[in-house]
């Protein structure tokens, strides 16, 4: 340890960026899967319906590792915002692990059932939906503030705070964000009508992400003064035309690459893009606070050798990670079939 | 600063981590043996060809795929329920516990969910080589989340390696080696992945027994497969259950040295033996109000010869303890006994087994075979109870000696935490309930040639046998991506 001490960068920023960085592969990753959990809703068939599951069988168990490591991260990264969150979002959190029970058992279970196939396509569909709409209003209820106490160690609100309009417009852009992820992950991993109906459905879920965009972005700035003058003062005006600007232009790429007969895989590109660029914004309002405006990163960060243990961990395990996990997505590269499966 | 959620609330918290924890890991405790036992029976297949093991390898395949599965929702719900139920523990022990329960999720987590998928669906998209290193990647993967996440409770029954800051009241790392290797992981993680083989054994052999007497009694040869799997069974039971019963014993001394509470409450001793002949007890009924074990039935001085290693060694009992630092004992006293006597029967049978077999009737023994289908779900009893008798005998400490039980709770009100157990009870046995039926039935049917549908096209030495129109369309498109 001895050798990391005279480094003078910030681990408390690092261990931010490494948070938020799971977060957003989380992000982008599940919202793919939960995505299509929706979209089964939309596409009753047998064989649509192997296939969409088909696409996402052998990367949805890692892809909901990254939700682990948030959470796990944050718990030891950042413990006391841990300690204040989950107890202040107590009900979205348990609402949305019960909804993962149920999509992630779908997976295997449906294969398995006799008369109850459908059940499980059922539990598939609504638990994907729920833990969508859940993560989105968890992430509303932190924009919009927990209430803390006195002493800056304990959540002091009560157990429906969370529950407001802005929640959950943001459950529901959430839903629909992911709905986009998941339509065009299908153009790009399936053929012939199925593409084709998902390319309709995915520049439908396109024009309604980039008009939720707009309206919580308007929002969020009313909820608290420090977003306010974050965006709409000095330089933050100038950012705010340009993220607005860059989420139009990719909003007007995304619509042309869905239209009938053009490539695969740039709609589900630029959907991501879409994402890592909200995702930026959503930075730009909270820094420096983890608990907006209430704890910044500091006050909640993990001692320095807390931070140094697990660093180097981080650094040398997760590009290992990134590496198999492209390597596991490599291997299932391509067009899925309805019998691609060990069942 | 009033640190304390209600009384209710927190007893509930603690019924509904006691709950999601227990169903949780019944999960892992058979897929951690059976990660290991695929990896095997896949070595074996690629080494010797032989068929039954590769189609040992696609039975138990299935079955890992939904007990994984299960394990994986379940577990998510425990990296959350330490902040929403257990937020005051968290924000004081997490700066300790944090990081090894990030290696865990790194280290761990990753590995198997990133080969998992390899293992079940990559077969003949990666060869034979990388397929069965992602088999014993998996394998591993499981064992170092039991490395880590033992670590981790552990520290919580002997805490080391640590300083208190005297604002935050967090505990702050100072050695991490200290920390992870803390006194009693090295005996846990033993005698839990130990465990955790023998549960895999047992249920294992169990299912090989079941079919061996099904067979016999309609009149058929049993297949290969159904031969091998309960013969590799009771290999394992006569091997390791002998090895844990020495390692549960040196667990228990080490706790005796480490908790002695907790150990107490194990044996019963309300009074002390300062001249040593402390006895062994049997049976009793733990009676807490009046301090004293009522019917006892015990054997005079045998628990100063195991505790102590002497007839006249000197144990102390729960009368030196004040009573606000008692654990319930009635709870530890029989889950330990209910743990000690299956560990006692998986000997007896492997031992019973060895005989059949130097005899050479190990599949012509119907009541050996019973005996198995019996045991077979034992390993998942003995180690809840064994998990009962070392969490409740930490009892009333979260981190022994040091956080007490009562005030690691989140301040949350009790109908919150009472609507989301309901939630969880509901939920777990419906849907864990469900995936154990379908495990079941998986389970009821034998192992044979039908299990190798895609060994033809899947696997090299069989190759010619039986395409179907399906599987070459697919072998072809793959080919034309290519």
């Amino acid at each position: 340890m001895s050798i990391t001490e005279g480094v003078s960068i910030d681990l408390t920023i690092v261990w931010a960026f490494i948070i938020a960085f799971a977060v957003l592969v989380y992000v982008v990753l599940d919202g793919f899967d939960l995505g299509i959990g929706m979209l089964f809703a939309l596409e009753p068939g047998k064989s649509e319906r192997d296939v969409m599951m088909n696409s996402v069988a052998p990367v949805w168990d890692g892809n909901e590792t990254w939700l682990i490591l948030g959470g796990g991260g944050l718990f030891a990264a950042f413990p006391l915002a841990y300690a204040l969150i989950l107890p202040a979002l107590y009900v979205p959190i348990i609402l949305m692990l019960l909804a993962l029970i149920f999509r992630g058992v779908a997976f295997e279970f449906r294969w398995r059932a006799r008369a109850w196939k459908r059940g499980w396509d059922i539990c598939f569909i609504w638990g994907s939906g729920l833990a969508a709409f859940s993560q989105g209003i968890a992430l509303g209820a932190l924009l919009q503030g927990i209430a803390i106490d006195e002493a800056g160690r304990r959540y002091a609100g009560g157990w429906w705070d969370w529950l407001t309009p802005f929640t959950i417009t943001v459950g529901v852009a959430l839903m629909i964000g992911y709905a986009l992820l998941g339509a065009s992950w299908l153009v790009m991993k399936t053929t012939g009508t199925l593409q084709g109906r998902m390319r309709r459905v995915a520049l439908r879920a396109a024009a309604g992400t980039i008009v939720f965009i707009g309206i919580v972005s308007l929002w969020t700035p009313f909820l608290q003064e420090g977003y306010y003058h974050r965006w709409f003062t000095g330089w933050g005006i100038g950012v705010a035309i340009l993220v607005g600007l860059s989420v139009l232009g990719i909003g007007a790429f995304l619509a042309r690459s869905l239209a009938p007969g053009r490539g695969d895989r740039a709609p589900f590109f630029l959907a991501l893009a879409l994402f890592v660029l909200c995702f930026g914004g959503l930075g730009v309002s909270m820094y420096p606070y983890i608990i907006p405006t209430e704890i910044t990163i500091w006050e909640a960060a993990a001692p320095r050798a807390s931070q140094i243990f697990m660093l180097v961990g981080a650094l040398i395990l997760v590009p290992i990670i990134l590496a198999y996990t492209g390597y596991a997505y490599w291997v299932f590269r391509g067009k899925v079939t309805p019998d691609t499966g060990y069942h | 600063m009033d640190a304390s959620a209600p009384p209710d609330a927190i007893l509930l918290a603690r019924i509904q981590f006691a709950f999601t924890v227990s169903f949780h890991f019944l999960f892992p405790a058979f897929t951690i043996g059976l990660a290991s036992y695929l990896a095997v029976l896949n070595g074996l297949w690629l080494r010797t060809g032989q068929p039954h093991y590769l189609e040992l390898f696609r039975y138990w395949v299935k079955i890992f795929a939904l007990a994984f599965a299960m394990g994986v929702v379940s577990g998510l719900v425990m990296s959350y329920q330490f902040g929403t139920n257990w937020s005051v523990f968290s924000d004081r022990a997490g700066p300790v516990i944090g990081g090894p329960m990030a290696y865990e999720v790194l280290s761990a987590f990753f590995l198997e969910a990133g080969f998992l998928g390899i293992m079940l669906f990559g077969r003949d998209r990666v060869g034979p080589g990388l397929h069965m290193a992602a088999c014993v990647m998996v394998a591993v993967g499981t064992a170092f989340s039991a490395f880590w996440i033992l670590s981790v409770n552990s520290w919580m029954h002997t805490p080391a390696g640590f300083t208190i800051d005297p604002d935050t009241k967090q505990f702050l790392p100072v050695d991490y080696w200290q920390i992870i290797f803390n006194p009693s992981f090295p005996y846990r993680f033993v005698h839990t992945v130990t465990a955790a083989y023998l549960t895999t054994a047992f249920i294992v052999g169990g299912v090989g027994a079941y079919h061996l007497l099904r067979d016999r009694a309609a009149g058929r040869e049993s297949s290969n497969a159904t031969r091998t799997m309960f013969s590799m069974a009771m290999w394992m039971a006569v091997l390791v259950a002998p090895v844990q019963i020495v390692v549960g014993d040196l667990h228990g001394l080490n706790t005796l040295e480490h908790q002695p509470q907790k150990v107490m409450a194990m044996e019963g001793h309300y009074e002390s033996y300062p001249e040593g002949q402390a006895p062994l007890y049997l049976f009793g009924l733990p009676n807490d109000e009046a301090q004293r074990l009522d019917y006892a039935v015990g054997i005079p001085g045998a628990s100063s010869l195991i505790l102590g290693h002497r007839f006249d060694a000197p144990i102390e009992g729960l009368d030196t303890i004040p009573d606000d630092e008692q654990p319930p004992v009635a709870i530890v006293f029989w889950s330990f006994r209910i743990m000690v006597a299956i560990g006692l029967l998986m000997l007896g049978l492997g031992v019973w087994a060895l005989i059949a077999r130097i005899r050479r009737r190990l599949y012509a023994i119907p009541s050996l075979h019973r005996a198995a289908v019996v045991m077979g779900p034992s390993g998942l009893i003995a180690v809840l109870a064994g998990w009962i008798t070392t969490e409740v005998g930490r009892q009333p400490y979260t981190v022994y000696n040091l956080l007490r039980t009562s005030d690691s709770a989140a301040p949350l009100d009790a109908p919150a935490v009472a609507a989301s157990l309901i939630a969880f009870v509901v939920v777990y046995f419906a849907v864990f309930g469900a995936g154990t039926w379908y495990i079941l039935r998986l389970m009821s049917h034998e192992p044979g040639p039908s299990e190798s549908r895609l060994a033809g096209i899947a696997d090299g030495p069989i190759r010619t046998a039986g395409i179907t129109p399906a599987q070459e369309e697919q072998a072809r498109s793959r080919k034309r991506e290519d």
